[in-house]
């Protein structure tokens, strides 16, 4: 590994979610909230999801973490924030996938999230990637 | 000492790491192991394998004499008064649980306090939570300075007369601190409490003497100090391990078995139910005689020096945050402005350098720092001055990597 593969995971895109973070404050009303972290490291998010007529119509984060764990937060809300709770675990088991280095086979755009593929290849990073999308599946089957 | 020397007697650091020589900043984590433990294990494995305490036959002799012959370096390491007081366990954590079940749970009645220190690892505060609940005890901190080392001033005032039992590290596995021991011991003893120490990072880099620290139990790993894995230790005074209740029972620790009441073997044996770990203490003499060859009063300067060294470089880049006292042992904990300590420690494993960065088993210490985690580069005897140097180095890319992130 060098700084060339430095650059394949930290990716210029995940630089910018890190440093702009999307949907990242506290959703106002009913929804639903979950917290979840990384026991062997600390890291943390609180996620909020509004879920509504099986939509996930808004999703806001907040949380302290590595780079690899906030941009990956923020590009989860992006990614979810819109679909059907079905879409959004798609999502989800297509992004646990990913990081099993795996070869996906799909119609559906990734988007930004597309940029994390290079996590697969560090294995001690990878717990840091999908706590967001843990949290995500802990809250919209908390409201199905 | 001769590092250089040292090193060459460690095959697992002649290695490349992500296409640059292993530099090994780890060993408060786990220790590498010299070639003659890990040549004691395999000899053992292949010319004595047998197990202990029954044989009649040769081989059960063999291990039997190897096994104990382990305990008695123990005893000499930590200067104990007598085997009866060495007792082998899996790990400091079962060592203090041990203490934690076995002695304060039958002790402990309400109202008796447990004290503890904001700075201990998980081990020494979680079996004192559990044994303050299941027996109405308190658990109190002594509070920590600001450079989070611990005034004595602080442990007469919070060990009072209720107190039945003080609960520090040696060593601090995330600022270095060296506790004052013997003055503690003092302080709880004058009390009427006992002092239970974990040992976990002060037996690998310091020179333990139980008789002169005057601690009550003294919990360690074989791992942290060239060890196998798997294989620790509990020291107690022997009156004290007498009135303590062992914690496993079954074959190995017993007497005389009834069908509904059964008696224990003498100290240490009571509580070494099932067969015991008979590889790793082999092992654990094997790194004993190692460490003593090259003399602990001498490990004890050369990891301190390398971390006075890491301090004054550390210090030299921006933005970078060193905790601790500055009198410290062999490690040196940090974080870089802007660089979450998993980036900075994913850099550091691109150029082949190992870092531990997380809470360390320690996050009431790190709520205490104000701080989610925390990046720590520990030493022991094989590291060298150099290592240091490749460190900041790798430092300086991750800070360049990140630094335009936040402009």
């Amino acid at each position: 590994m060098s700084l060339n593969n430095l650059d394949q995971l930290y990716r210029q895109v995940i630089m910018d979610h890190y440093k702009n973070p999307r949907n990242r404050g506290n959703i106002e009303g009913d929804s639903v909230t979950v917290d979840m972290n990384n026991p062997t490291c600390g890291d943390r998010i609180q996620l909020q999801l509004l879920v509504e007529d099986g939509l996930v119509k808004d999703a806001k984060f907040e949380g302290e973490g590595c780079s690899i764990s906030m941009s990956s937060a923020s590009m989860m809300t992006q990614a979810v924030k819109g679909k059907t709770i079905e879409d959004a675990l798609k999502m989800s088991k297509l992004f646990s996938d990913m990081m099993l280095g795996k070869d996906l086979d799909t119609d559906i755009d990734l988007g930004d999230i597309e940029a994390l593929q290079g996590v697969s290849q560090f294995p001690a990073r990878i717990k840091c990637a999908t706590l967001a999308w843990k949290a995500m599946e802990k809250g919209v089957n908390e409201e199905k | 000492m001769d590092s250089r020397a040292i090193r060459e007697q460690f095959p697992i650091l002649n290695q490349e790491v992500n296409g640059k020589p292993l530099v090994y900043l780890d060993s408060s984590a786990t220790s590498q192991k010299p070639i003659s433990v890990i040549e004691a294990l395999d000899d053992y494995y292949r010319q004595d394998n047998s197990n202990v305490h029954r044989g009649v036959h040769t081989l059960g002799t063999r291990a039997t004499d190897k096994y104990e012959g382990a305990r008695e370096k123990v005893r000499k390491f930590i200067h104990a008064k007598s085997i009866k007081e060495v007792i082998f366990t899996r790990g400091t954590t079962t060592s203090l649980n041990y203490v934690a079940y076995g002695y304060a749970r039958q002790k402990l009645q309400p109202g008796d306090e447990i004290v503890t220190t904001p700075m201990e690892h998980h081990s020494n505060i979680i079996p004192w939570q559990q044994a303050a609940k299941a027996t109405g005890a308190t658990l109190k901190y002594i509070p920590l300075q600001e450079d989070g080392s611990v005034s004595l001033d602080d442990v007469r005032k919070t060990v009072t007369d209720k107190t039945k039992i003080v609960a520090i590290t040696h060593l601090s596995n995330v600022l270095g601190t060296i506790n004052p021991i013997k003055e503690i011991a003092g302080i709880a003893h004058e009390k009427g409490a006992i002092l239970v120490v974990d040992g976990a990072q002060g037996a690998p880099h310091m020179k333990v003497d139980v008789q002169d620290l005057d601690c009550d139990f003294y919990a360690f790993s074989g791992h942290k100090m060239c060890g196998p894995t798997g294989i620790g230790v509990l020291y107690g005074k022997q009156e004290l391990l007498e009135e303590t209740e062992p914690v496993e029972f079954g074959g190995e620790m017993i007497d005389f078995v009834d069908l509904y009441d059964s008696t224990w073997k003498e100290l240490p044996w009571k509580f070494e139910g099932g067969t015991p770990i008979i590889a790793g203490a082999i092992g654990l003499g094997a790194a004993i005689d190692f460490l003593e060859q090259v003399g602990m009063d001498a490990i004890f300067e050369h990891d301190k020096k390398i971390a006075k060294y890491a301090v004054e470089r550390l210090n030299t880049i921006d933005g970078i945050t060193i905790y601790g006292p500055e009198e410290r042992a062999g490690l040196v904990t940090f974080n870089l402005d802007d660089v979450h300590p998993h980036d900075t420690a994913t850099v550091l494993d691109s150029e082949g350098i190992a870092v531990r960065a997380g809470h360390h088993c320690a996050q009431p210490l790190m709520k205490w720092l104000n701080v989610t985690a925390t990046a720590r580069a520990s030493f022991y005897l094989y590291n060298t001055e150099e290592d240091i140097d490749k460190l900041v180095d790798g430092l300086v890319k991750a800070k360049e990597f990140f630094g335009d992130v936040f402009k």
